[in-house]
């Protein structure tokens, strides 16, 4: 028999890293995102004499806040592959349990409990569907979402719940700190938690490579169904907090609670940057998009701009800022032909 | 005969049958052919829609804007009817049908030449044309008063036993039954939506296939609009909240799947009288109203696990997939 | 000795029949990789021509440049003498090109005559699709091919051999005058090829052209009239087959002896490492054993549709098995996941491994560290450093060539790819590791590399099972070969009875 063939080969030195960072980062999605989130800014402050005071700034954030934080667990959902539309309906649940507990004479952090409660169990029920069940997350999610907002209608009908304890008020009405809200302040410690969590942990990694590839993930020893299901309840949890949040921001609790808000959420993550097909995405970029979303609405608020004009805005930027790239790449592709 | 028997349709069938006899025992007079006839009629623009968002689907897409295309036809045309009583109602209609079709190609251009999944392309063109429903009223509302008798009347009279209304849901179901299996576009969807590499070996172009998809989609949501604003005789901005997620759930009751490619006209028009019975129950057996969302999405759920166990079965285990390569290296081989 | 290649005539072409479709200094280049280099090919009536080479060579794109899916960046094609370009798919199919594909590329959920006729219905008077007849059409096609598929059932229903033949009636019903079959005999049995070569001489008394890509030589030299041999994308030879001997053939294929390609290490042969008995799956293998020693390498051979990936995904936890022992080092084990299996010390590197083994839009050192995440990490904390260092430890080990560790791997060639998956497990370091077509899609170069490091790992004191189809291949790096024939097993041999012959028949069950 022939013996080894061996080629002699110098050996080779592949670098970590190509190119400068500062090249890398200048042409990311993120930066694009932030210099329309200064256009905004400095156009509402031309246009509104209001605009740039600390207190009605600190107003603003309102707006987005509580969309955030679920919007920072569906990130990550998406990211892997998935999709969660319910999301808005399990606030609305989430809520009605809560106003339920508080007729019942529940304290303010029974109903904190309850309202986390509930959103993990819809979280795992969505899970469950989703991940043991193996069935689309998008049409699974509509069912849900009209399962979990339908039981709210079926107990409250057309009434509300109101009285809330006094202290309650303060997750969604209260001040840590100067301007800054309780709100403020959760969205930005979720901020870095979930950066963290997607950016720098073994977990983080395993969602990327999952909404990569899922076949190449379960091959490698991922195990995708875990991930999801976990994804899936972190994302009931946040919709549970942000409905804690809301609730107590209203004082109240209807059936019809931040109707819409599914949509919002996934323009927010979207706008962020986080692809819809999945594999990629960043949280800065998602935190981002809360501002610019939060902004734009403000803005238009102080112009008296009524609430359904505002939403054009925000469709038409999620669609420009999805093609602008687009449009950008196929420019470049004809130019160099 | 047992292959009919598993197919969907007529499972579909019994349920709706049996559902309808079950009532029937709790409220007298339900399985009566007036009420039926009446249920149908009540449920003819979600069959409309319904077969809209069915012709999307069939493509691998979704219309999340059907709704909010739906309430800004409308509002346009009665906005011009309460303008212009002298127009024909014809011209009305085809105006419907028209800005509809223009507001489904806005829908269809942005996934066909820019690529943007159509998810994120409904979700954006939703708020905008609900948006432009109120920046076109003003906020205003446009009442019955103000709105011409023909314009109301016609989808209510009588013809051979039953409202125009159910007619026009009737022969819209044939025409897109016909299309839909008759005409290359509509072959052409099957094929896009069922094997998009293998519709392109084909020579179907998918992209304008999805195109042509979101004009009907839109044109069908512009004739819906004409019937929903004369059948409740009032347009305002909110009209049809929420319809484009009952056309999803009628669709997927009825077997179509939403990865594409698979799916029945007759599905789709049982998916929405399945939906359709049970709203017009729940009063007439005492059931709270409040809980017809509730029963909506526990069935939307159901329907999704049928789904995903008939498209498991498929014999083997086959780990390979079916599309052909992508990356350069690979199809370097 | 290429240049000769400009324009390919001669001995091929009989009584000067010009030929239908003609390819002139075509080349594909693909960011990173040159698919096809200056590449002329003639396709003549009544006549079947075999594209020939390993793979890697880029037969597969010229097919999809043929079919209009792919357009040339050098190069023209001329059919009938005159210079067409394919604008797309259909394009392609008005000049009358068609493909029949390994796994053929057509509709699951719509019916045999729909999948016969899609684009080109027969209509009716008002132009709508005449289903009646596009039915008795497609009755008629396939029972011109000798067949009684029913044309209204899904297609799905149908077996492997009877999509070729819907997809042939496809062809036929386009008037197709070019015929590409891309390895169209996998998983047909010996009658079902017959039944295929009797349609192929059909189409030939009708005038077609068939370009007809195949691995196997006995049926080559049965079919085909003409050759044309690809190597790392560039024409290497042509002729008429049956007066060119096989060996010259391989010769053009590989362009060195074959011996070399395989550098075998002679490795002492420890004791069991891992005993498979009576293993089983639901419908895809049943009672399947086997012993893998330390150092050894087993092959596993057999045609598509065997069961070999099957097995070993289930070696693997990709699937559950029905029943059957597993014992690893002395030590049942269970395996009910890939990570069991990891932690076992088993692993698995897949065969389509774009598709299974690697997350391509990834940078390398992510891939690479997937598996191995608990030990460059620190309590669930990813730490870049960590990676890098092993990512580079590997990279190094296997030689690979890439800009930098930070790129996506999907920017690499197959080759590297590869490389990529192997040292992605390697750094797992596991007991036994599974190939399943470690060479498939990768050029020469890197093939006898590969061969080369499989064989330093058995000598490590690894255990290797390689699943292939490439008989030089199995038979040259084997100890033992465990033949499958539809998900049973078919026999197992020693090194020294290792021939062709023998492990075809037992793959064939022909006598």
């Amino acid at each position: 028999m022939s013996t080894v063939v061996s080629t002699p080969t110098e050996k080779r030195v592949i670098p970590d890293r190509l190119g400068t960072p500062f090249k890398r980062i200048m042409s990311s999605w993120e930066v694009l995102l932030f210099g329309v989130a200064v256009v905004i800014f400095i156009f509402n402050s031309l246009a509104s004499p209001y605009f740039l005071d600390a207190w009605n700034l600190s107003d603003a954030t309102f707006n987005f806040t509580e969309k955030a934080m679920i919007a920072f667990a569906m990130a990550l959902l998406v990211i892997s592959g998935e999709i969660d539309l319910s999301v808005a309906a399990i606030i609305a649940l989430a809520s009605t349990a809560m106003g339920a507990a508080a007729q019942a004479g529940v304290g303010a952090p029974g109903l904190v409990a309850i309202g986390v409660g509930v959103g993990l169990l819809c979280g795992m029920f969505n899970g469950f569907l989703v991940s043991v069940m193996k069935l689309p997350s998008i049409v699974v999610t509509i069912g849900t979402m009209s399962l979990f907002r339908g039981i709210s209608y079926i107990v409250l009908g057309d009434q509300a719940y109101g009285n809330y304890p006094e202290d309650f008020a303060f997750f969604g009405q209260g001040y840590v700190v100067w301007v800054f809200s309780f709100e403020f302040v959760l969205f930005i410690v979720l901020a870095i938690l979930f950066a963290i969590l997607l950016h720098a942990t073994n977990f983080g990694r395993q969602v990327y490579t999952i909404g990569n590839n899922d076949f190449a993930a379960r091959f490698s020893g991922i195990p995708v169904e875990r991930v999801k299901f976990i994804l899936f309840m972190l994302t009931g949890v946040m919709s549970g907090i942000a409905s804690v949040c809301l609730t107590s921001r209203l004082g109240s609790t209807r059936p019809s609670i931040a109707q819409g808000w599914e949509l919002e959420v996934v323009t927010m993550v979207v706008l962020g940057g986080v692809s819809i097909l999945g594999g990629s995405g960043k949280i800065g970029g998602v935190v981002i998009a809360a501002f610019v979303m939060g902004l734009v609405t403000f803005g238009l608020g102080l112009l008296n701009v009524p609430g359904i004009v505002m939403s054009i805005f925000i469709g038409l930027l999620l669609i420009i800022t999805i093609a602008i790239p687009i449009i950008a790449r196929r420019i470049k592709a004809m130019s160099s032909k | 005969m047992s292959r009919l028997l598993r197919k969907r349709e007529t499972l579909l069938f019994i349920i709706i049958a049996v559902m309808i006899g079950a009532f029937s025992t709790r409220a007298d007079g339900f399985a009566t052919p007036g009420n039926l006839a009446g249920i149908f009629n009540d449920t003819s623009i979600l069959i409309i829609l319904a077969l809209a968002q069915m012709t999307v689907i069939l493509t691998k897409s979704i219309d999340l804007s059907v709704a909010a295309n739906l309430a800004f036809t409308g509002m346009a045309i009665a906005m011009l009817n309460a303008a212009h009583p002298d127009l024909p109602l014809i011209v009305l209609i085809l105006t419907a049908v028209l800005i509809g079709a223009c507001l489904g190609a806005i829908n269809g251009f942005l996934v066909w030449a820019l690529e943007i999944p159509p998810i994120v392309v409904t979700l954006g063109t939703l708020t905008i044309y609900r948006g432009m429903a109120f920046v076109l009223s003003g906020g205003e509302w446009v009442n019955a008063h103000q709105m011409t008798p023909t314009f109301l009347n016609v989808p209510r009279t009588v013809v051979l036993g039953m409202p125009v209304l159910s007619w026009a849901a009737i022969i819209i179901v044939a025409l897109i039954y016909v299309v839909l299996k008759y005409t290359q576009f509509g072959r052409s969807t099957y094929a896009a939506g069922g094997n998009p590499t293998a519709a392109v070996y084909a020579g179907v172009d998918v992209g304008w296939t999805k195109f042509l998809a979101f004009v009907l989609s839109g044109a069908l949501a512009g004739l819906a609009s004409y019937l929903w604003v004369s059948r409740y005789a009032v347009a305002y901005v909110d009209i049809a909240n929420g319809f484009e997620l009952d056309s999803v759930a009628a669709c997927v009751i009825g077997g179509i799947s939403i990865a594409g490619g698979v799916g029945s006209v007759l599905g789709t028009v049982l998916g929405a009288l399945f939906l359709g019975v049970i709203k017009n129950a729940l009063p007439v057996i005492g059931i709270s109203p409040f809980t017809q969302m509730a029963i909506s999405g526990t069935v939307i759920i159901l329907a999704v696990v049928f789904n995903a166990r008939r498209e498991r079965n498929r014999g083997r285990i086959i780990l390979r997939d079916k599309a052909a390569a992508e990356t350069p290296a690979e199809v370097a081989a | 000795m290429n240049n000769a290649l400009q324009h390919p005539v001669a001995s091929v072409a009989t009584n000067d029949v010009p030929a239908i479709l003609e390819m002139r200094g075509i080349s594909q280049i693909f960011p990173g990789v040159k698919a096809l280099d200056n590449v002329s090919i003639a396709l003549y009536p009544g006549k079947v021509t075999a594209l020939i080479g390993e793979n890697g060579a880029g037969k597969s794109t010229l097919v999809k440049i043929l079919t209009g899916i792919y357009r040339p960046n050098e190069g023209e094609i001329l059919v009938d003498g005159k210079p067409t370009t394919f604008a797309n798919a259909q394009a392609a199919i008005d000049a009358g090109v068609t493909a029949i594909h390994q796994e053929t590329v057509l509709f699951d959920e719509l019916t045999v005559a729909e999948n016969i006729f899609l684009g080109h219905a027969p209509r009716t008077r008002f132009r709508t699709i005449d289903w009646k007849l596009m039915n008795s059409r497609a009755k008629a096609l396939l029972t011109s091919l000798e067949s009684n598929i029913d044309p209204t059932i899904r297609l799905k229903d149908l077996s492997i051999a009877q999509r070729h033949l819907v997809a042939i009636s496809r062809a036929l019903s386009i008037e197709a005058r070019i015929v590409i079959m891309d390895e169209p005999t996998a998983a047909l049995s010996r009658k079902e090829i017959d039944d295929l070569f009797r349609i192929v001489e059909g189409l030939k008394a009708q005038g077609k052209a068939i370009l007809f890509i195949s691995h196997k030589f006995d049926e080559l030299y049965e079919i085909a009239d003409n050759f044309a041999v690809f190597r790392d994308g560039r024409a290497v030879g042509h002729g008429n087959l049956k007066a060119t001997p096989q060996d010259e053939i391989v010769r053009m294929m590989v362009g060195r002896d074959v011996e070399n390609a395989f550098p075998k290490i002679d490795v002492a042969i420890g004791g069991p490492v891992l005993q498979v008995e009576k293993y089983s799956h639901q419908t895809e293998f049943r009672d399947i054993s086997l012993t893998l020693r330390k150092g050894e390498i087993l092959g596993i051979y057999g045609l598509i549709g065997a069961g070999r990936s099957e097995l070993c995904q289930s070696l693997f936890g990709i699937t559950k098995p029905l029943s059957g022992k597993l014992t690893l080092n002395g030590r049942e084990i269970s395996i009910n996941s890939p990570l069991d299996a990891i932690r076992a010390g088993i692993v698995y590197v897949p065969e389509e491994r774009g598709r299974h083994g690697l997350a391509l839009p990834m940078p390398i050192y992510q891939n690479m560290t997937l598996p191995s995440l608990g030990r460059t990490s620190r309590k669930g904390f990813l730490k870049a450093a960590n990676e890098f260092a092993l990512a580079r430890k590997y990279a190094e080990r296997l030689d690979l060539r890439a800009a930098a560790l930070s790129v996506p791997v999907g920017t690499l060639s197959g080759g590297n790819q590869q490389k990529v998956v192997i040292g992605k497990w390697l750094a797992t370091m596991p007991k036994v590791i599974i190939l399943d077509e470690p060479t498939k899609g990768i050029d020469i170069g890197s093939k006898a590399a590969v061969h080369g490091f499989i064989s330093e790992l058995a000598a490590e004191g690894l255990s290797i099972i390689m699943i292939s189809s490439e008989l030089p291949e199995i038979i040259g790096m084997s100890d033992r070969v465990l033949v499958m024939k539809e998900g049973l097993s078919a026999g197992l041999f020693e090194r020294k009875d290792l021939t062709p012959e023998t492990l075809v028949r037992a793959a064939t069950g022909n006598a």
